[in-house]
């Protein structure tokens, strides 16, 4: 994943007024918002002086009204990661609004506030700058509305909570006051930026504004919609690439309160899906109906099962003949060359999100046009492609931005969103459609499995001077968008070679693609960085030890060209006592790895039952995430990529039996639950730094810091997830 | 269809609805009472934790025709006035980040508590061990637990 520098031109802000109540908005053109955007392309209008040509849209991110209240839209969805605060505080920082005193909206999915997806941890690093611009552009625009009326120049006035401030003095106007001046002046061609020392909220965990809502049961999930006249739909659907044959509905339909039973066809990526909707009055009769359904399926000519998938991985990994994408030095002439070396092969399974709100939609469609309500993490996409769908324009499409009872990866698809849209244009009715967890777990894209095959060598002093990584897995460029080229892999198919940590002279991250077509597979927290970590991490781990060199030891010698690597493994280590020896019965294990940019080092603490079992015990962590805007979601981050991360490695996996997933609910498809959590020690490096990526790089490092203390606790080295805790 | 009469956070309802529909949607299709999440059906993830005469229940995975004439009580109906204090100490210590499994995880605290006014960590860890949270909020869960068990009684 790769984030460009975002460039916001003074040309793209657009000031209107006219609202009711309202003195201005400072809206910001899509394109300021897009960071491959040619600047040349990005022009704007002031309405009553200039004419806005059709089809120009801008998403207004500031109100100020005249009766003082600001108002600050939110555009990325929130599926717990915190962006919902998190980048409008960025605004609030910058404009001089305290951001419990204001009101955040959440923005709908439109293409006129930019790219609106979540994912790759990217929100806060991608839109730190341009919101930033946007605050300070509103801030500077009172300024001057102030200087204006008071005579003086912009630089004697000052913005705090509301308020502009004449420097010296105790004469002060509202925002609100100054806002129909500041409306009709010209938009600063450089707005100046806070100095990180003057930021009053950003750095200080202001309380997250969400969370009451959330206590209370009231935060809008899409679920919680009710429409007038709305129908409920359930799907049954064919194991992956099985079409319908035959269909007897007799029975289902006999069920008092279903209306329609119909054939849906589901989108997800390059595939369509089969499937049959019972659509009822109720959802508990639909669900009734459909279980009477008797359907069946023709299958396709091949099949996959995820062991078949796997044992693939494995030759190919062996197979030597996987496509370079990271190249330094001559990884395989110094490997030839070495004395001592390894070559060892990892695994890690297919796996499911599993958030907690399983997928689910409401669809309206109307003679003006369509409207939906949708926890999703690409809602503007969702507006294009149910535009699309309809024969539509999409300003006739309105996406309700719903927050997401979590998401990981798996709501950055759209089909859930396109199989209600099918069915409510079937029925002619509002449509609430809900996936059953069982629907959730066997039918959503899956986390793909990897073999990381590694081969490192030591010179005559144990240092490593050749690491070569081969991955070979399902590949998310093919599944999701159907390319694949040898010659022109994605480097993040190859996380987290591409941000390495080590200096190792020759270094080589390869590739091999593993065809699973037509499985879908998708975006699973942190992605191939931590199913690639867990492999690179334990190696770097046998290649201490091959070294007879502490773990800790032999990691930092290869980070000291990088002081920031350093300051966090010196933190690391003496937080954790590192260096202290741990009782009888008890151990620990490290790792470190980069990844969205951040850097996060984890020891885990283990220690032996009395039934024999190994239990984690503790968790330290230090993150490198540069400047935290909001430390405490920096820290929530960190803790729910620990729990995920250890679900991922102590917990079973999905199996594929005939291109259908096998597991369906919490009893066959555990997650972790608090009596398996670990007590967690989490520390921040201070930092002004531009922020970095925090959902998802603290995941990467749990399962090989883990499986290195399993190791150390019990001798018995651990390359393939799940771990069993009872046989370590 | 048959007719029930229900207690639900202190008022009277008459519900005309299939025997066999799960608790669970008739809060929240039948009633509008939609804090009470749907997670798994199976009574295994905990979102759908209501009281029934104080005691926790799984509402996805109990039909209409076994309530009878237990109270239920929910999200919205934990506190007469203002939050709970299990809420106050949610907000305090920050627990929630997605938030969809909170109603069902306050809902178990709040029981435990009743029961058990100070609990030990391995009274949370039984108590709460019924209720998922995939996005990974146990640590704050237990804190916020520690810090009602503090504050002044129900």
């Amino acid at each position: 994943m790769t984030t460009g520098l975002n460039t916001i031109q003074r040309r793209t802000f657009l000031k209107q007024a006219g609202l009711a109540g309202t003195a201005l908005v400072l809206g910001v053109y899509a394109s300021a918002c897009t960071p491959t955007e040619p600047e040349g392309e990005i022009r704007a209008f002031r309405p009553g002086i200039d004419d806005i040509p059709e089809g120009t849209a801008l998403g207004a991110f500031v109100i100020i009204d005249a009766d003082n209240s600001v108002t600050i839209m939110s555009h990325r969805p929130d599926m717990g990661q915190g962006t919902f605060f998190s980048v409008p505080l960025i605004i609030a920082e910058e404009l001089g609004v305290d951001p419990s005193a204001i009101t955040i909206k959440k923005a709908p999915g439109d293409e006129k506030y930019g790219p609106q997806g979540v994912g790759g941890s990217a929100s806060i690093r991608s839109m730190w700058e341009p919101m930033r611009k946007v605050g300070a552009t509103a801030r500077q625009l009172l300024l001057e509305a102030a200087a204006q009326t008071w005579g003086v120049t912009a630089s004697a006035c000052s913005a705090k909570e509301g308020w502009v401030w004449k420097t010296g003095g105790t004469d002060k106007l509202s925002f609100g006051e100054l806002a129909p001046l500041a409306a009709t002046l010209p938009i600063p061609a450089q707005p100046t930026l806070k100095a990180i020392a003057d930021f009053a909220y950003i750095g200080k965990s202001v309380p997250n504004p969400s969370v009451p809502a959330k206590v209370t049961g009231t935060a809008d999930f899409a679920m919680d919609i009710q429409r007038p006249g709305m129908v409920y739909a359930v799907v049954e659907r064919a194991p992956f690439g099985a079409t319908l044959k035959t269909l007897d509905d007799q029975e289902a339909k006999a069920v008092v309160g279903v209306e329609q039973v119909l054939q849906v066809r589901r989108p997800v990526d390059k595939h369509t899906f089969d499937g049959v909707a019972v659509v009822a009055n109720s959802y508990w009769a639909a669900l009734k109906a459909r279980k009477l359904l008797k359907i069946e399926w023709e299958m396709p000519a091949a099949t996959h099962d995820s062991d078949a998938v796997l044992a693939r991985c494995h030759e190919e990994a062996m197979k030597g003949t996987a496509a370079p994408v990271i190249r330094t030095g001559d990884a395989g002439k110094a490997f030839a060359a070495a004395n001592q070396t390894l070559d060892l092969v990892y695994e890690t399974p297919f796996a499911a999100h599993a958030a907690m709100e399983p997928q689910n939609v409401v669809v309206e469609i109307t003679d003006q046009g369509c409207e939906l309500w949708i926890g999703n993490q690409f809602p503007d996409d969702v507006k294009k492609e149910a535009a699309t769908f309809l024969g539509l324009d999409p300003t006739q499409v309105q996406v309700h931005m719903a927050f997401m009872g979590g998401g990981f990866g798996r709501k950055s698809q759209t089909d859930v969103a396109m199989e209600a849209l099918a069915v409510a244009k079937a029925v002619n009715k509002p449509v609430k459609l809900i996936w059953t967890r069982e629907d959730d777990i066997r039918q959503s894209a899956m986390r793909p499995p990897t073999v990381n095959r590694l081969k490192g060598a030591l010179d005559e002093r144990g240092k490593l001077v050749s690491l070569e990584h081969t991955v070979a897995a399902p590949s998310l460029a093919y599944g999701i968008w159907g390319m694949h080229s040898p010659d022109r892999i994605p480097g993040f198919l190859v996380e987290p070679m591409g941000e390495h940590v080590y200096l190792v002279p020759n270094l080589q991250a390869n590739f091999a693609l593993v065809d699973v077509d037509p499985l879908p597979i998708t975006w699973w927290r942190s992605v191939y960085a931590s199913t690639n970590a867990f492999g690179h991490e334990c190696f770097i781990d046998e290649m201490a030890a091959l070294a007879g060199k502490d773990p800790f030891d032999f990691r930092m010698e290869m980070m000291t060209h990088n002081p920031r690597f350093m300051r966090l493994m010196d933190k690391l280590r003496s937080l954790s006592g590192w260096d202290t020896p741990m009782a009888e019965g008890k151990a620990r294990g490290v790792a470190v790895v980069k990844s969205f940019e951040s850097t996060v080092g984890h020891v885990v603490e283990v220690s032996r039952r009395e039934n024999g079992e190994a239990r984690v015990d503790k968790v330290y962590s230090v993150v490198d995430c540069g400047l935290a805007i909001h430390p405490d979601t920096v820290k929530a981050q960190v803790e729910g990529s620990i729990v995920m991360g250890l679900s991922a490695a102590v917990k079973p996996g999905l199996t594929v039996k005939n291109s259908a997933v096998v597991e369906g609910n919490f009893h066959d498809y555990p997650v972790l639950r608090i009596h398996e959590t670990p007590t967690m020690d989490i520390h921040i490096l201070e930092s002004e730094e531009d922020p970095t990526g925090i959902g998802e790089p603290a995941l990467p490092p749990l399962a090989p810091a883990l499986a290195n203390a399993l190791y150390a606790l019990g001798g018995q080295r651990i390359r393939k997830l799940p771990i069993d805790l009872s046989a370590v | 269809m048959p007719e029930f009469q229900l207690s639900v956070n202190g008022a009277r309802f008459s519900v005309t609805a299939e025997a066999d529909t799960p608790l669970l949607w008739v809060l929240r299709d039948y009633l509008g009472l939609t804090g009470t999440r749907f997670g798994c059906g199976q009574g295994l993830c905990g979102a759908c934790t209501v009281h029934l005469d104080g005691m926790p229940m799984r509402s996805c995975s109990l039909p209409l025709s076994a309530v009878g004439t237990q109270k239920i009580t929910t999200i919205e109906g934990i506190s007469a006035a203002g939050l709970h204090r299990v809420q106050e100490a949610w907000i305090a210590e920050q627990v929630p980040q997605c938030g969809y499994c909170q109603s069902g995880q306050i809902m178990s605290a709040v029981a435990l508590l009743r029961d058990s006014p100070n609990p030990s960590d391995e009274e949370i860890d039984a108590a709460m061990q019924g209720n998922i949270c995939r996005c990974g909020t146990y640590q704050r869960i237990r804190k916020a637990i520690k810090r009602a068990a503090e504050m002044p009684g129900d």
